[in-house]
Protein backbone atom coordinates (compact mmCIF):
# COMPACT_ATOMS: atom_id res chain seq x y z
CA UNK A 1 0.00 0.00 0.00
CA UNK A 2 1.55 3.34 -0.97
CA UNK A 3 2.34 5.58 1.98
CA UNK A 4 1.57 8.74 0.03
CA UNK A 5 -2.18 8.15 0.41
CA UNK A 6 -2.08 7.40 4.14
CA UNK A 7 -2.85 9.61 7.07
CA UNK A 8 -2.40 8.63 10.70
CA UNK A 9 -5.24 8.44 13.19
CA UNK A 10 -3.74 9.84 16.37
CA UNK A 11 -6.94 10.12 18.34
CA UNK A 12 -10.52 8.86 18.36
CA UNK A 13 -13.27 10.02 20.68
CA UNK A 14 -17.01 9.65 21.04
CA UNK A 15 -19.87 10.88 23.16
CA UNK A 16 -22.25 8.11 24.10
CA UNK A 17 -25.29 7.75 21.80
CA UNK A 18 -28.73 8.36 23.34
CA UNK A 19 -31.75 10.62 23.18
CA UNK A 20 -31.48 13.68 25.34
CA UNK A 21 -32.33 16.53 22.98
CA UNK A 22 -29.45 18.70 24.20
CA UNK A 23 -27.52 21.00 21.81
CA UNK A 24 -25.40 19.04 19.34
CA UNK A 25 -22.37 21.19 20.26
CA UNK A 26 -22.23 19.52 23.65
CA UNK A 27 -21.85 16.05 22.13
CA UNK A 28 -19.31 17.17 19.54
CA UNK A 29 -17.26 19.02 22.12
CA UNK A 30 -17.10 15.98 24.40
CA UNK A 31 -16.06 13.77 21.48
CA UNK A 32 -13.43 16.30 20.33
CA UNK A 33 -11.90 16.57 23.80
CA UNK A 34 -11.78 12.76 24.06
CA UNK A 35 -10.10 12.51 20.66
CA UNK A 36 -7.55 15.18 21.59
CA UNK A 37 -6.79 13.46 24.89
CA UNK A 38 -6.49 10.13 23.09
CA UNK A 39 -3.99 11.74 20.71
CA UNK A 40 -2.07 13.35 23.54
CA UNK A 41 -2.47 16.70 21.82
CA UNK A 42 -4.07 19.98 22.76
CA UNK A 43 -6.73 21.93 20.89
CA UNK A 44 -4.12 24.61 20.11
CA UNK A 45 -2.13 22.00 18.15
CA UNK A 46 -4.98 21.59 15.63
CA UNK A 47 -4.27 23.44 12.39
CA UNK A 48 -7.48 22.51 10.61
CA UNK A 49 -11.01 21.73 11.79
CA UNK A 50 -13.25 19.67 9.55
CA UNK A 51 -16.91 19.54 10.56
CA UNK A 52 -19.82 17.36 9.42
CA UNK A 53 -22.94 19.55 9.44
CA UNK A 54 -26.11 18.54 11.23
CA UNK A 55 -29.10 17.40 9.21
CA UNK A 56 -32.60 18.81 9.45
CA UNK A 57 -35.36 17.13 7.45
CA UNK A 58 -32.91 15.70 4.95
CA UNK A 59 -31.15 18.99 4.27
CA UNK A 60 -28.19 20.82 5.86
CA UNK A 61 -28.89 21.98 9.39
CA UNK A 62 -26.34 23.83 11.52
CA UNK A 63 -22.82 24.81 10.54
CA UNK A 64 -20.44 22.48 12.34
CA UNK A 65 -16.76 23.29 11.82
CA UNK A 66 -16.77 26.89 12.98
CA UNK A 67 -19.30 26.10 15.71
CA UNK A 68 -16.98 23.51 17.23
CA UNK A 69 -13.97 25.78 16.74
CA UNK A 70 -15.72 28.55 18.64
CA UNK A 71 -16.84 26.16 21.36
CA UNK A 72 -13.26 24.95 21.81
CA UNK A 73 -12.11 28.60 21.74
CA UNK A 74 -11.00 30.54 18.66
CA UNK A 75 -7.37 29.81 17.83
CA UNK A 76 -7.27 30.93 14.22
CA UNK A 77 -7.31 27.32 12.98
CA UNK A 78 -8.54 26.94 9.42
CA UNK A 79 -11.96 25.44 9.04
CA UNK A 80 -14.38 23.72 6.68
CA UNK A 81 -17.85 22.29 7.07
CA UNK A 82 -19.52 19.80 4.81
CA UNK A 83 -22.98 18.38 4.24
CA UNK A 84 -23.41 15.00 2.54
CA UNK A 85 -26.35 13.57 4.51
CA UNK A 86 -25.38 10.20 6.05
CA UNK A 87 -22.00 10.43 4.32
CA UNK A 88 -21.14 13.82 5.88
CA UNK A 89 -18.68 12.32 8.34
CA UNK A 90 -16.73 10.53 5.62
CA UNK A 91 -16.55 13.67 3.50
CA UNK A 92 -15.32 15.60 6.55
CA UNK A 93 -12.60 12.95 6.94
CA UNK A 94 -11.82 13.18 3.22
CA UNK A 95 -11.42 16.96 3.47
CA UNK A 96 -9.04 16.74 6.43
CA UNK A 97 -7.10 13.98 4.69
CA UNK A 98 -6.77 16.04 1.52
CA UNK A 99 -5.41 19.01 3.50
CA UNK A 100 -2.86 16.76 5.17
CA UNK A 101 -1.82 14.86 2.02
CA UNK A 102 -1.46 18.15 0.16
CA UNK A 103 0.91 19.37 2.85
CA UNK A 104 -1.34 22.27 3.75
CA UNK A 105 -1.49 21.14 7.36
CA UNK A 106 0.09 18.47 9.56
CA UNK A 107 -2.70 17.71 11.98
CA UNK A 108 -6.47 18.16 11.86
CA UNK A 109 -9.55 17.64 13.99
CA UNK A 110 -12.66 16.05 12.45
CA UNK A 111 -15.96 16.37 14.35
CA UNK A 112 -19.58 15.42 13.76
CA UNK A 113 -22.51 15.50 16.17
CA UNK A 114 -26.27 15.84 16.12
CA UNK A 115 -29.41 15.87 18.19
CA UNK A 116 -32.48 14.38 16.55
CA UNK A 117 -36.26 14.63 16.81
CA UNK A 118 -38.41 11.61 17.72
CA UNK A 119 -40.08 9.30 15.24
CA UNK A 120 -39.84 9.01 11.46
CA UNK A 121 -37.57 11.46 9.73
CA UNK A 122 -40.07 13.96 8.29
CA UNK A 123 -39.49 16.53 5.58
CA UNK A 124 -39.33 20.30 5.92
CA UNK A 125 -42.67 21.96 6.79
CA UNK A 126 -44.78 24.16 4.50
CA UNK A 127 -45.58 23.57 0.85
CA UNK A 128 -42.46 22.50 -1.04
CA UNK A 129 -43.79 21.22 -4.32
CA UNK A 130 -40.39 21.36 -6.00
CA UNK A 131 -38.67 19.26 -3.31
CA UNK A 132 -38.67 15.51 -4.01
CA UNK A 133 -38.15 14.78 -0.32
CA UNK A 134 -41.32 16.72 0.58
CA UNK A 135 -43.25 15.28 -2.35
CA UNK A 136 -42.49 11.64 -1.61
CA UNK A 137 -44.13 12.03 1.79
CA UNK A 138 -47.00 14.08 0.39
CA UNK A 139 -47.83 12.04 -2.71
CA UNK A 140 -46.92 8.52 -1.58
CA UNK A 141 -46.51 8.51 2.20
CA UNK A 142 -43.12 6.99 1.48
CA UNK A 143 -40.99 7.11 4.66
CA UNK A 144 -37.37 6.02 4.92
CA UNK A 145 -38.37 2.50 6.06
CA UNK A 146 -40.44 2.23 2.87
CA UNK A 147 -37.26 2.22 0.84
CA UNK A 148 -35.43 -0.14 3.24
CA UNK A 149 -38.37 -2.52 2.97
CA UNK A 150 -38.29 -2.50 -0.83
CA UNK A 151 -34.68 -3.73 -0.68
CA UNK A 152 -35.53 -6.32 1.99
CA UNK A 153 -38.45 -7.74 0.03
CA UNK A 154 -36.30 -7.96 -3.05
CA UNK A 155 -33.72 -10.06 -1.15
CA UNK A 156 -36.49 -12.43 -0.09
CA UNK A 157 -37.74 -12.75 -3.62
CA UNK A 158 -34.40 -13.03 -5.38
CA UNK A 159 -32.28 -14.91 -2.86
CA UNK A 160 -34.71 -16.66 -0.54
CA UNK A 161 -33.89 -14.52 2.47
CA UNK A 162 -36.30 -15.10 5.33
CA UNK A 163 -37.71 -12.91 8.06
CA UNK A 164 -35.66 -15.05 10.43
CA UNK A 165 -32.46 -14.14 8.58
CA UNK A 166 -33.24 -10.47 9.04
CA UNK A 167 -34.02 -11.07 12.71
CA UNK A 168 -30.70 -12.90 13.12
CA UNK A 169 -28.84 -9.78 11.97
CA UNK A 170 -30.50 -7.85 14.78
CA UNK A 171 -29.75 -10.60 17.29
CA UNK A 172 -26.08 -10.61 16.24
CA UNK A 173 -25.68 -6.85 16.41
CA UNK A 174 -27.46 -6.61 19.76
CA UNK A 175 -24.96 -9.13 21.12
CA UNK A 176 -22.02 -7.24 19.61
CA UNK A 177 -23.10 -3.96 21.18
CA UNK A 178 -23.56 -5.33 24.70
CA UNK A 179 -20.09 -4.33 25.87
CA UNK A 180 -19.79 -1.13 23.85
CA UNK A 181 -19.87 1.81 26.27
CA UNK A 182 -20.91 4.22 23.49
CA UNK A 183 -23.93 2.21 22.28
CA UNK A 184 -27.42 3.49 23.11
CA UNK A 185 -29.06 0.06 23.22
CA UNK A 186 -27.16 -2.58 25.18
CA UNK A 187 -29.60 -5.42 25.53
CA UNK A 188 -29.69 -8.88 24.01
CA UNK A 189 -32.73 -9.76 21.93
CA UNK A 190 -33.99 -13.11 20.67
CA UNK A 191 -35.29 -13.97 17.21
CA UNK A 192 -38.75 -14.37 18.75
CA UNK A 193 -38.62 -10.90 20.26
CA UNK A 194 -37.64 -9.41 16.91
CA UNK A 195 -40.33 -11.33 15.04
CA UNK A 196 -43.00 -10.35 17.53
CA UNK A 197 -42.16 -6.63 17.41
CA UNK A 198 -44.67 -4.59 15.37
CA UNK A 199 -44.45 -4.65 11.58
CA UNK A 200 -43.51 -1.19 10.29
CA UNK A 201 -42.94 -1.68 6.58
CA UNK A 202 -43.42 -5.29 5.57
CA UNK A 203 -41.15 -7.32 5.95
CA UNK A 204 -39.32 -5.04 8.38
CA UNK A 205 -40.29 -4.80 12.03
CA UNK A 206 -39.73 -2.15 14.65
CA UNK A 207 -36.65 -3.83 16.15
CA UNK A 208 -35.06 -4.10 12.70
CA UNK A 209 -35.20 -0.42 11.77
CA UNK A 210 -32.58 1.92 13.12
CA UNK A 211 -33.67 4.62 15.53
CA UNK A 212 -32.62 8.26 15.39
CA UNK A 213 -30.18 9.24 18.12
CA UNK A 214 -28.09 11.99 19.64
CA UNK A 215 -24.35 11.45 19.59
CA UNK A 216 -20.96 12.82 18.67
CA UNK A 217 -17.70 11.46 17.27
CA UNK A 218 -14.30 12.95 16.53
CA UNK A 219 -10.89 12.05 15.13
CA UNK A 220 -7.44 13.62 15.22
CA UNK A 221 -5.69 12.94 11.92
CA UNK A 222 -2.12 13.78 10.96
CA UNK A 223 0.57 13.22 8.37
CA UNK A 224 2.68 10.09 8.83
CA UNK A 225 5.68 12.32 9.45
CA UNK A 226 3.90 14.22 12.21
CA UNK A 227 2.81 10.89 13.70
CA UNK A 228 6.39 9.59 13.72
CA UNK A 229 7.66 12.72 15.43
CA UNK A 230 4.84 12.65 17.90
CA UNK A 231 4.90 8.89 18.45
CA UNK A 232 4.20 7.92 22.00
CA UNK A 233 2.28 5.16 23.75
CA UNK A 234 2.30 1.46 23.06
CA UNK A 235 -0.74 1.26 20.80
CA UNK A 236 -0.01 0.40 17.16
CA UNK A 237 -0.35 3.30 14.74
CA UNK A 238 -3.59 3.08 12.80
CA UNK A 239 -3.77 4.73 9.39
CA UNK A 240 -6.57 5.72 7.04
CA UNK A 241 -5.49 4.31 3.69
CA UNK A 242 -8.39 5.25 1.45
CA UNK A 243 -11.57 7.30 1.55
CA UNK A 244 -14.28 6.83 -1.06
CA UNK A 245 -16.83 9.59 -1.53
CA UNK A 246 -18.12 8.46 -4.92
CA UNK A 247 -21.35 9.51 -6.58
CA UNK A 248 -23.48 7.04 -8.58
CA UNK A 249 -22.78 6.10 -12.18
CA UNK A 250 -25.53 6.71 -14.75
CA UNK A 251 -27.86 4.95 -15.16
CA UNK A 252 -28.48 4.30 -11.47
CA UNK A 253 -31.20 1.69 -11.76
CA UNK A 254 -31.89 1.04 -8.07
CA UNK A 255 -34.63 3.14 -6.50
CA UNK A 256 -33.14 5.44 -3.86
CA UNK A 257 -34.46 7.79 -1.20
CA UNK A 258 -36.00 10.30 -1.73
CA UNK A 259 -36.67 9.65 -5.42
CA UNK A 260 -39.84 8.66 -7.24
CA UNK A 261 -37.99 6.79 -9.94
CA UNK A 262 -34.64 5.44 -11.01
CA UNK A 263 -32.59 6.65 -13.92
CA UNK A 264 -33.73 5.31 -17.26
CA UNK A 265 -31.37 2.81 -18.87
CA UNK A 266 -33.14 3.22 -22.21
CA UNK A 267 -30.35 5.14 -23.86
CA UNK A 268 -27.38 4.15 -21.75
CA UNK A 269 -24.19 4.80 -23.64
CA UNK A 270 -21.88 3.97 -20.77
CA UNK A 271 -19.56 0.98 -20.96
CA UNK A 272 -21.59 -2.23 -20.77
CA UNK A 273 -21.69 -3.46 -17.20
CA UNK A 274 -20.20 -0.26 -15.83
CA UNK A 275 -23.34 0.64 -13.96
CA UNK A 276 -24.84 -2.83 -13.84
CA UNK A 277 -23.46 -3.49 -10.37
CA UNK A 278 -25.18 -0.39 -9.02
CA UNK A 279 -24.20 2.44 -6.74
CA UNK A 280 -23.81 0.66 -3.40
CA UNK A 281 -21.22 -1.86 -4.67
CA UNK A 282 -19.21 0.94 -6.27
CA UNK A 283 -18.67 2.68 -2.92
CA UNK A 284 -16.24 0.27 -1.25
CA UNK A 285 -14.82 -0.84 -4.61
CA UNK A 286 -13.43 2.68 -5.03
CA UNK A 287 -11.84 2.54 -1.57
CA UNK A 288 -10.26 -0.87 -2.24
CA UNK A 289 -8.89 0.39 -5.55
CA UNK A 290 -7.41 3.48 -3.93
CA UNK A 291 -5.65 1.41 -1.26
CA UNK A 292 -4.64 -1.36 -3.64
CA UNK A 293 -6.18 -4.11 -1.54
CA UNK A 294 -9.30 -6.25 -1.79
CA UNK A 295 -12.13 -7.49 0.39
CA UNK A 296 -10.18 -10.69 1.10
CA UNK A 297 -7.75 -8.56 3.14
CA UNK A 298 -10.46 -7.21 5.44
CA UNK A 299 -10.58 -8.31 9.10
CA UNK A 300 -13.79 -6.50 10.01
CA UNK A 301 -16.38 -4.14 8.60
CA UNK A 302 -18.64 -1.43 9.97
CA UNK A 303 -21.59 -1.01 7.61
CA UNK A 304 -24.73 1.10 7.64
CA UNK A 305 -27.46 -1.22 8.92
CA UNK A 306 -30.33 1.23 8.56
CA UNK A 307 -32.33 -1.98 8.57
CA UNK A 308 -31.37 -5.52 9.52
CA UNK A 309 -31.87 -6.63 5.91
CA UNK A 310 -29.73 -3.83 4.54
CA UNK A 311 -26.72 -5.22 6.41
CA UNK A 312 -27.01 -8.32 4.20
CA UNK A 313 -26.94 -6.15 1.07
CA UNK A 314 -23.75 -4.55 2.36
CA UNK A 315 -22.01 -7.96 2.77
CA UNK A 316 -22.24 -8.32 -0.98
CA UNK A 317 -21.68 -4.66 -1.77
CA UNK A 318 -18.35 -4.57 0.09
CA UNK A 319 -17.28 -7.88 -1.44
CA UNK A 320 -17.41 -10.18 1.60
CA UNK A 321 -19.37 -12.67 -0.52
CA UNK A 322 -21.00 -12.96 -3.92
CA UNK A 323 -24.48 -11.77 -4.81
CA UNK A 324 -27.14 -13.83 -3.08
CA UNK A 325 -24.66 -15.37 -0.62
CA UNK A 326 -25.11 -12.99 2.31
CA UNK A 327 -27.67 -15.11 4.12
CA UNK A 328 -25.28 -18.07 4.06
CA UNK A 329 -22.44 -15.91 5.38
CA UNK A 330 -24.68 -14.79 8.24
CA UNK A 331 -26.04 -18.26 8.98
CA UNK A 332 -22.48 -19.66 9.04
CA UNK A 333 -21.54 -17.14 11.70
CA UNK A 334 -18.81 -15.60 9.54
CA UNK A 335 -19.96 -12.08 10.35
CA UNK A 336 -20.35 -12.62 14.10
CA UNK A 337 -17.59 -11.86 16.59
CA UNK A 338 -15.31 -14.90 16.43
CA UNK A 339 -16.20 -15.47 12.78
CA UNK A 340 -14.08 -14.98 9.67
CA UNK A 341 -14.97 -11.32 9.13
CA UNK A 342 -17.11 -9.79 11.87
CA UNK A 343 -19.49 -7.11 10.64
CA UNK A 344 -20.59 -4.30 12.94
CA UNK A 345 -18.61 -5.44 15.98
CA UNK A 346 -19.66 -2.09 17.50
CA UNK A 347 -23.28 -3.24 17.41
CA UNK A 348 -23.90 -1.05 14.38
CA UNK A 349 -26.81 1.30 13.91
CA UNK A 350 -28.89 -1.44 15.48
CA UNK A 351 -27.34 -0.59 18.86
CA UNK A 352 -26.56 3.06 18.22
CA UNK A 353 -29.40 4.51 16.22
CA UNK A 354 -28.38 7.14 13.76
CA UNK A 355 -26.78 10.45 14.73
CA UNK A 356 -26.20 11.29 11.11
CA UNK A 357 -23.16 13.59 10.89
CA UNK A 358 -21.43 11.62 13.65
CA UNK A 359 -22.17 8.17 12.30
CA UNK A 360 -19.55 7.74 9.57
CA UNK A 361 -16.95 9.15 11.98
CA UNK A 362 -18.13 6.75 14.68
CA UNK A 363 -17.66 3.85 12.25
CA UNK A 364 -14.04 4.95 11.87
CA UNK A 365 -13.58 5.35 15.65
CA UNK A 366 -14.72 1.77 16.13
CA UNK A 367 -12.29 0.56 13.46
CA UNK A 368 -9.45 2.46 15.15
CA UNK A 369 -10.13 0.80 18.50
CA UNK A 370 -10.47 -2.60 16.85
CA UNK A 371 -7.15 -2.21 15.02
CA UNK A 372 -5.43 -1.05 18.20
CA UNK A 373 -6.83 -4.07 20.02
CA UNK A 374 -8.60 -1.92 22.60
CA UNK A 375 -12.25 -2.77 21.87
CA UNK A 376 -12.77 -4.40 25.23
CA UNK A 377 -15.57 -6.95 25.25
CA UNK A 378 -16.17 -6.80 21.51
CA UNK A 379 -12.65 -7.16 20.14
CA UNK A 380 -12.05 -8.79 16.75
CA UNK A 381 -8.98 -10.98 17.15
CA UNK A 382 -5.86 -10.07 15.15
CA UNK A 383 -7.58 -7.32 13.23
CA UNK A 384 -5.27 -5.67 10.69
CA UNK A 385 -7.56 -4.10 8.07
CA UNK A 386 -11.01 -2.57 8.55
CA UNK A 387 -13.51 -1.11 6.13
CA UNK A 388 -16.52 1.13 6.68
CA UNK A 389 -19.37 1.68 4.26
CA UNK A 390 -22.40 3.89 4.10
CA UNK A 391 -24.54 5.79 1.67
CA UNK A 392 -26.03 9.27 2.06
CA UNK A 393 -29.14 10.81 0.53
CA UNK A 394 -28.83 12.51 -2.85
CA UNK A 395 -25.98 10.32 -4.14
CA UNK A 396 -23.25 10.31 -1.50
CA UNK A 397 -21.04 7.26 -1.16
CA UNK A 398 -18.87 6.79 1.91
CA UNK A 399 -16.24 4.17 2.60
CA UNK A 400 -13.07 4.39 4.67
CA UNK A 401 -10.28 1.80 4.72
CA UNK A 402 -8.01 1.58 7.75
CA UNK A 403 -5.05 -0.61 8.67
CA UNK A 404 -2.36 -0.98 11.27
CA UNK B 1 -74.22 17.77 -2.52
CA UNK B 2 -72.16 18.79 -5.55
CA UNK B 3 -69.63 16.22 -6.69
CA UNK B 4 -66.12 16.96 -5.51
CA UNK B 5 -63.86 18.80 -7.92
CA UNK B 6 -61.06 16.53 -9.10
CA UNK B 7 -57.65 18.16 -8.75
CA UNK B 8 -54.26 16.53 -9.34
CA UNK B 9 -52.28 16.58 -6.07
CA UNK B 10 -49.29 17.64 -8.12
CA UNK B 11 -49.41 19.58 -11.37
CA UNK B 12 -48.18 18.06 -14.62
CA UNK B 13 -47.01 14.66 -13.37
CA UNK B 14 -49.85 12.57 -14.80
CA UNK B 15 -53.04 12.73 -16.81
CA UNK B 16 -56.23 12.10 -14.87
CA UNK B 17 -58.18 10.22 -17.50
CA UNK B 18 -61.04 12.70 -17.09
CA UNK B 19 -61.04 13.30 -20.85
CA UNK B 20 -61.93 9.67 -21.46
CA UNK B 21 -58.40 8.58 -22.34
CA UNK B 22 -56.59 6.15 -20.06
CA UNK B 23 -54.57 7.94 -17.36
CA UNK B 24 -50.79 7.95 -17.65
CA UNK B 25 -47.68 9.27 -15.97
CA UNK B 26 -46.12 12.20 -17.78
CA UNK B 27 -42.37 11.89 -18.15
CA UNK B 28 -39.80 13.46 -20.39
CA UNK B 29 -37.81 12.01 -23.23
CA UNK B 30 -34.54 13.66 -24.17
CA UNK B 31 -34.62 14.50 -27.86
CA UNK B 32 -30.84 14.12 -27.95
CA UNK B 33 -30.32 10.62 -26.56
CA UNK B 34 -33.76 9.19 -25.78
CA UNK B 35 -33.30 9.02 -22.00
CA UNK B 36 -36.59 9.07 -20.11
CA UNK B 37 -37.17 10.74 -16.77
CA UNK B 38 -39.98 10.83 -14.26
CA UNK B 39 -40.91 13.35 -13.04
CA UNK B 40 -40.09 15.12 -16.28
CA UNK B 41 -36.75 16.87 -16.66
CA UNK B 42 -36.85 20.31 -18.23
CA UNK B 43 -33.30 21.62 -17.89
CA UNK B 44 -30.74 18.83 -18.17
CA UNK B 45 -30.39 15.26 -19.34
CA UNK B 46 -29.07 12.86 -16.72
CA UNK B 47 -26.96 11.03 -19.28
CA UNK B 48 -23.36 12.22 -18.71
CA UNK B 49 -22.63 11.78 -22.42
CA UNK B 50 -25.53 13.99 -23.53
CA UNK B 51 -25.61 17.78 -23.41
CA UNK B 52 -29.07 18.19 -24.89
CA UNK B 53 -31.51 20.49 -23.16
CA UNK B 54 -34.45 19.66 -25.38
CA UNK B 55 -37.17 17.39 -24.06
CA UNK B 56 -40.54 16.16 -25.15
CA UNK B 57 -43.30 15.29 -22.71
CA UNK B 58 -44.36 11.68 -23.10
CA UNK B 59 -46.91 9.39 -21.51
CA UNK B 60 -45.06 6.52 -19.83
CA UNK B 61 -46.10 2.90 -20.18
CA UNK B 62 -49.31 2.27 -18.27
CA UNK B 63 -48.32 -1.25 -17.34
CA UNK B 64 -45.24 -2.60 -15.65
CA UNK B 65 -43.96 -5.33 -13.38
CA UNK B 66 -43.39 -5.10 -9.63
CA UNK B 67 -39.68 -4.65 -8.82
CA UNK B 68 -40.44 -4.71 -5.11
CA UNK B 69 -43.20 -3.76 -2.70
CA UNK B 70 -44.00 -3.03 0.93
CA UNK B 71 -46.66 -1.37 3.04
CA UNK B 72 -47.02 1.47 5.55
CA UNK B 73 -48.37 0.08 8.81
CA UNK B 74 -47.85 3.33 10.68
CA UNK B 75 -49.32 6.64 9.61
CA UNK B 76 -46.67 8.59 7.67
CA UNK B 77 -45.91 12.07 9.02
CA UNK B 78 -47.13 15.27 7.29
CA UNK B 79 -47.16 16.41 4.55
CA UNK B 80 -48.92 13.06 4.03
CA UNK B 81 -52.64 13.64 4.64
CA UNK B 82 -53.89 10.47 6.20
CA UNK B 83 -57.51 9.47 6.50
CA UNK B 84 -58.90 9.35 10.04
CA UNK B 85 -58.83 6.60 11.14
CA UNK B 86 -55.63 5.73 9.35
CA UNK B 87 -55.84 2.87 6.88
CA UNK B 88 -52.51 1.17 5.97
CA UNK B 89 -51.67 0.96 2.30
CA UNK B 90 -49.16 -0.80 0.08
CA UNK B 91 -46.46 0.78 -2.06
CA UNK B 92 -44.79 -0.71 -5.09
CA UNK B 93 -41.74 0.08 -7.18
CA UNK B 94 -42.68 -0.85 -10.72
CA UNK B 95 -40.36 -1.56 -13.63
CA UNK B 96 -41.46 -0.09 -16.98
CA UNK B 97 -39.93 -2.17 -19.75
CA UNK B 98 -39.93 0.35 -22.59
CA UNK B 99 -38.50 3.20 -20.52
CA UNK B 100 -36.17 0.91 -18.55
CA UNK B 101 -36.85 2.70 -15.30
CA UNK B 102 -38.55 1.93 -12.01
CA UNK B 103 -41.35 4.18 -10.70
CA UNK B 104 -42.81 4.10 -7.22
CA UNK B 105 -46.37 4.68 -6.20
CA UNK B 106 -49.04 3.62 -3.78
CA UNK B 107 -50.99 0.49 -4.58
CA UNK B 108 -54.78 0.89 -4.74
CA UNK B 109 -56.74 0.36 -1.53
CA UNK B 110 -57.90 -3.07 -0.48
CA UNK B 111 -54.64 -4.73 -1.52
CA UNK B 112 -52.32 -6.22 1.10
CA UNK B 113 -48.73 -7.39 0.71
CA UNK B 114 -50.06 -10.94 0.60
CA UNK B 115 -51.71 -10.09 -2.73
CA UNK B 116 -48.41 -8.94 -4.28
CA UNK B 117 -45.29 -10.61 -5.62
CA UNK B 118 -42.14 -9.40 -7.37
CA UNK B 119 -42.71 -9.68 -11.12
CA UNK B 120 -46.50 -9.29 -10.95
CA UNK B 121 -48.01 -7.11 -13.64
CA UNK B 122 -49.68 -3.89 -12.51
CA UNK B 123 -51.54 -1.10 -14.24
CA UNK B 124 -51.59 2.63 -13.59
CA UNK B 125 -54.80 4.15 -12.29
CA UNK B 126 -55.69 7.55 -10.90
CA UNK B 127 -57.26 7.57 -7.47
CA UNK B 128 -58.03 9.97 -4.63
CA UNK B 129 -55.07 10.69 -2.36
CA UNK B 130 -57.08 12.86 0.05
CA UNK B 131 -60.19 15.05 0.04
CA UNK B 132 -60.32 18.58 1.38
CA UNK B 133 -62.65 21.61 1.00
CA UNK B 134 -64.84 19.97 -1.63
CA UNK B 135 -61.91 18.78 -3.71
CA UNK B 136 -60.62 15.29 -4.34
CA UNK B 137 -56.86 15.50 -4.70
CA UNK B 138 -55.74 12.86 -7.17
CA UNK B 139 -52.59 10.79 -7.49
CA UNK B 140 -51.40 7.84 -9.58
CA UNK B 141 -51.55 4.39 -8.02
CA UNK B 142 -50.71 0.87 -9.16
CA UNK B 143 -53.42 -1.74 -9.48
CA UNK B 144 -52.53 -5.41 -9.71
CA UNK B 145 -53.83 -7.08 -12.85
CA UNK B 146 -55.65 -10.30 -12.27
CA UNK B 147 -59.17 -11.52 -11.99
CA UNK B 148 -59.60 -10.97 -8.28
CA UNK B 149 -57.65 -7.75 -7.99
CA UNK B 150 -59.51 -5.06 -6.04
CA UNK B 151 -60.54 -1.73 -7.50
CA UNK B 152 -59.54 1.88 -7.63
CA UNK B 153 -60.94 3.80 -10.53
CA UNK B 154 -59.41 3.09 -13.88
Amino acid sequence: MPDDKKVAVLGAGMHEWGKWGRPFVEYGLAAARDALADAGLGWRDMQFVSGADTIRNGYPGFVSGATFAQALGWTGARVASVYAACASGAVAIANARAQILAGLCDVALVVGADTTPKGFFAPVGGDRKDDPDWLRFHLMGATNPTYFALYARRRMDRFGATEEDFAQVKVKNARHGLANPYARYRKEVTVDEVLSSPMVADPLRLLEICATSDGGAALVLSSLEFARRHAGGGAPLVTIDAVSTVTPTFPNTVIEMPNFSTDSAAASTGAPGAAAAGFRPSIATAAYAEAGIGPEDVSLAEVYDLSSALELDWYEDIGLCGEGEAEKLLRDGATSLGGRVPVNPSGGLSCFGEAIPAQAIAQVCECVWQLRGSATGHQVERATVAVTANQGLFGHGSSVLLSR
Amino acid sequence: MAPATRVPAVEGWFTTGDDGAAPALLGSRCTGCGTFAFPAEATYCRNPDCTSSSFETVELSRRGRIWSYTDARYQPPPPYRAADPYVPFCLAAVELAAERLVVMGQVVGGVTVDDLAVGDEVELVVDTLYSEDGCDYLVWKWRPLGATAPGGEA
